[in-house]
């Protein structure tokens, strides 16, 4: 069912809040992002984003509405929408003690590879990611920019259809940037639906073709970078997305 | 499924042995523990069966009686007597007992001849009155023998301090009883009572066997290692909670749980795969600790560990043991928010785990109502597993009741983490 799914991400009528009342509020949210596409989900801090994505990945879970991915509901089937799914947390999401290696070799199985297929995986990605040389080295010596890469490779050794990357380049130098950058939309042209958030506006108008802002838990503007551009009569993302968001503070307690 | 089991217990294993001060704690702390307080209970057997307890004595009396209880006190055979000059006061016996190390001083009394010799002719006269014989009415009843005084050192035990009580007593028993029965001898015939039918009267020819009770009915004794030795074995096993209930928040905290909650792996077999390398963790230390007591001790002059015969129950027990430990720091570790949550409660509660549990005191010193709270403490079952097989030399059908306890307990802790995994949304 999913290969002939046109929608990646299918987002339908979402409703969501915390268990406290606090913080962003989702209701009868819409959203879809088309397969082969470099989505890219913008909005100021508390915005609802990270939230968003979360719902996305299945680690929180609706009150109201639908998720699905590829056609599979994300919370009904769980597993295989799992399969399908590769997540670059913004956190350095694992572990710090080992190698990358070692990191690769475990979240590898963990994503249903065979001991054969880690190999080679991990062989090829440290290779595209330029950590060859440090393979066999404890992650917890490494930099910010090399601990973003095998963050990222961690997220793609299983191929996964779509990848959701949350900030992949955040603290990072323009070297590390570029790689990252243009690994990605390697990986799209292969057929990668790639999901992306992040404050770097100008990296965004690099990697995304299509982009939706979120503001208060609300899609305020969605559509390809172009076609917004055009119609908002912006120069820029920055541009845009200061005049539909504001220029107030935002706090995200 | 074994793939990614098998490499979650790579990556446990990795992790752990990168962690070295949790290795530190699991292995060389308890390694440290076992040695000390195993060389500590040692040295008070020994101050008490071999070294002897030093004691000063000065016999301020000048008859025969106080020479006669001071040779009594010496065959009790727990002391080791040094005798101080007869006008010595109370400040110079302190500075004494400091100067020579003494944990005792005693002081018999200066009229305690002539009150031992008023209180014999005052308790033979009544028994002759009682026989039906005519007393000697001239004896003026003097009261009480004088009482001795016993000074001490503050740090003798409790325990210890009423054993000397009780040997002194004896002593002065003997020495009372020796008079009297002269006394009335002498009373009745007219001549002193002979050596030999005093020593007949006076000494007991009764024995005391004292046999330990073991389940095979061999006689072996158990010694400080014997004790020691399974105790903080355990100790070490719970302490395990520092180390892999720390890696459960670290997991928590770092970000690595969202990725592995993305993977299309239940978490539980991350649960599983800890308790996996954390057992065998358990059952090494138990390997460590037991082969020091086996081999090191002896080298450093502590009594050695004896195995029981049955091994399979050792291992068994040793399992299972393990298994109650992981369990309980997976359990505390899901639910603590922050490592220092996990260190410092973990920490805290296994001592009161091993306090009412009975590995610092035997639960047997306990009044009733700890002693029912002992049953809760996991520890409690451990250490009654293992001194069935240590102290009674058992078979592991012997310590099945001990067990069965124990594997409830554990069940539960595994409940509880499941349940704690859950309520936050984790499996």
């Amino acid at each position: 069912m999913e290969l002939n799914n046109p929608l990646a991400v299918d987002i339908s009528n979402l409703g969501f809040h915390y268990k406290d009342n606090d913080g962003v509020v989702f209701s009868g949210l819409n959203l879809q992002v088309q397969k082969g596409e470099r989505f890219g989900l913008f909005g100021p801090n508390g915005a609802g984003k990270t939230t968003l994505l979360s719902l996305t990945t299945g680690l929180l879970s609706p009150a109201g509405g639908s998720i699905r991915l590829l056609g599979l509901d994300v919370n009904r089937d769980h597993h295989a929408v799992n399969k399908l799914l590769g997540f670059v947390p913004q956190d350095f999401s694992f572990y710090q003690e080992l190698s990358p290696v070692e990191n690769l070799e475990f979240f590898g199985a963990w994503a249903g590879l065979s001991k054969h297929q880690v190999k080679n995986k991990t062989d090829e990605l440290l290779q595209v990611l330029g950590l060859e040389n440090v393979r066999n080295k404890r992650v917890d010596k490494f930099s910010g920019g090399m601990k973003r890469r095998v963050n990222l490779a961690i997220g793609v050794i299983h191929d996964p259809a779509i990848l959701i990357l949350d900030e992949p380049t955040v603290g990072v130098d323009v070297q590390t940037r570029h790689a990252i950058v243009d690994y990605l939309l390697q990986l799209n042209k292969n057929g990668t639906t790639l999901i992306y958030t992040s404050h770097q506006l100008s990296e965004a108008e690099d990697l995304c073709n299509v982009a939706a802002l979120i503001d208060d838990g609300k899609i305020v503007a969605h559509g390809s970078i172009e076609q917004l551009l055009e119609e908002h009569k912006q120069e820029d993302l920055e541009q845009l997305f200061l005049e539909l968001t504001g220029k107030e503070f935002r706090n995200d307690v | 499924m074994m793939f990614k089991l098998w490499s979650a217990i790579v990556k446990d294993s990795r992790v752990l042995w990168r962690d070295g001060v949790g290795l530190a704690l699991m292995f060389v702390m308890p390694i440290v523990l076992v040695i000390v307080i195993t060389d500590i209970q040692n040295s008070t057997f020994n101050l008490i069966n071999k070294n002897k307890l030093p004691v000063l004595i000065c016999n301020r009396d000048t008859g025969a009686s106080g020479m006669q209880l001071v040779e009594a006190i010496n065959k009790v055979g727990m002391f080791s007597i040094r005798q101080l000059p007869k006008n010595q006061d109370e400040k110079a016996l302190s500075d004494s007992m400091k100067k020579r190390d003494a944990l005792l001083s005693i002081v018999i009394p200066a009229d305690f001849t002539r009150k031992v010799m008023a209180k014999s002719k005052t308790t033979a006269g009544k028994a002759l009155t009682s026989f039906g014989l005519q007393a000697d009415s001239t004896q003026k009843d003097l009261g009480d023998v004088s009482p001795l005084k016993m000074f001490y050192n503050p740090v003798l035990q409790e325990s210890l301090r009423l054993s000397v009580k009780g040997a002194l007593q004896s002593a002065l028993q003997l020495v009372e009883s020796r008079q009297t029965l002269r006394t009335l001898y002498f009373d009745i015939n007219e001549k002193p009572l002979p050596g030999k039918l005093e020593g007949e009267m006076l000494n007991s020819k009764a024995v005391i066997n004292d046999t330990p009770v073991s389940s095979n009915g061999s006689l072996k004794p158990p010694n400080a290692a014997q004790h020691n030795v399974p105790s903080w074995t355990i100790f070490a096993m719970f302490f395990v909670i520092m180390s892999l209930g720390g890696s459960v928040v670290r997991e928590k905290t770092s970000g690595s749980y969202i990725r592995l909650k993305t993977l299309p792996t239940s978490y539980l077999v991350g649960m599983f795969s800890k308790q996996i390398a954390y057992v065998v963790v358990t059952i090494v230390q138990a390997i460590v600790i037991f082969s020091l007591g086996i081999w090191l001790f002896p080298v450093i002059g502590l009594p050695g560990l004896n195995l029981p015969q049955d091994i399979f129950g050792l291992f068994v027990v040793t399992v299972l043991s393990g298994w109650c430990a992981v369990s309980y720091a997976i359990c505390v570790g899901v639910f603590a928010e922050t490592h220092q949550q996990n260190n410092a409660f973990g920490a805290i509660s296994i001592v009161i785990l091993s306090a009412i549990g009975g590995l610092m005191v035997p639960t047997f010193n306990m009044d009733t109502s700890l002693k029912t709270i002992a049953n809760f403490s996991p520890m409690h079952w451990c250490l009654q597993s293992y001194y069935g097989l240590f102290l009674e030399d058992g078979k592991l059908s012997n310590v099945i009741g001990y067990l069965i306890p124990l594997i409830l307990i554990t069940i539960v802790f595994q409940l509880i983490a499941v349940w704690g995994l859950k309520r936050k949304n984790l499996i």
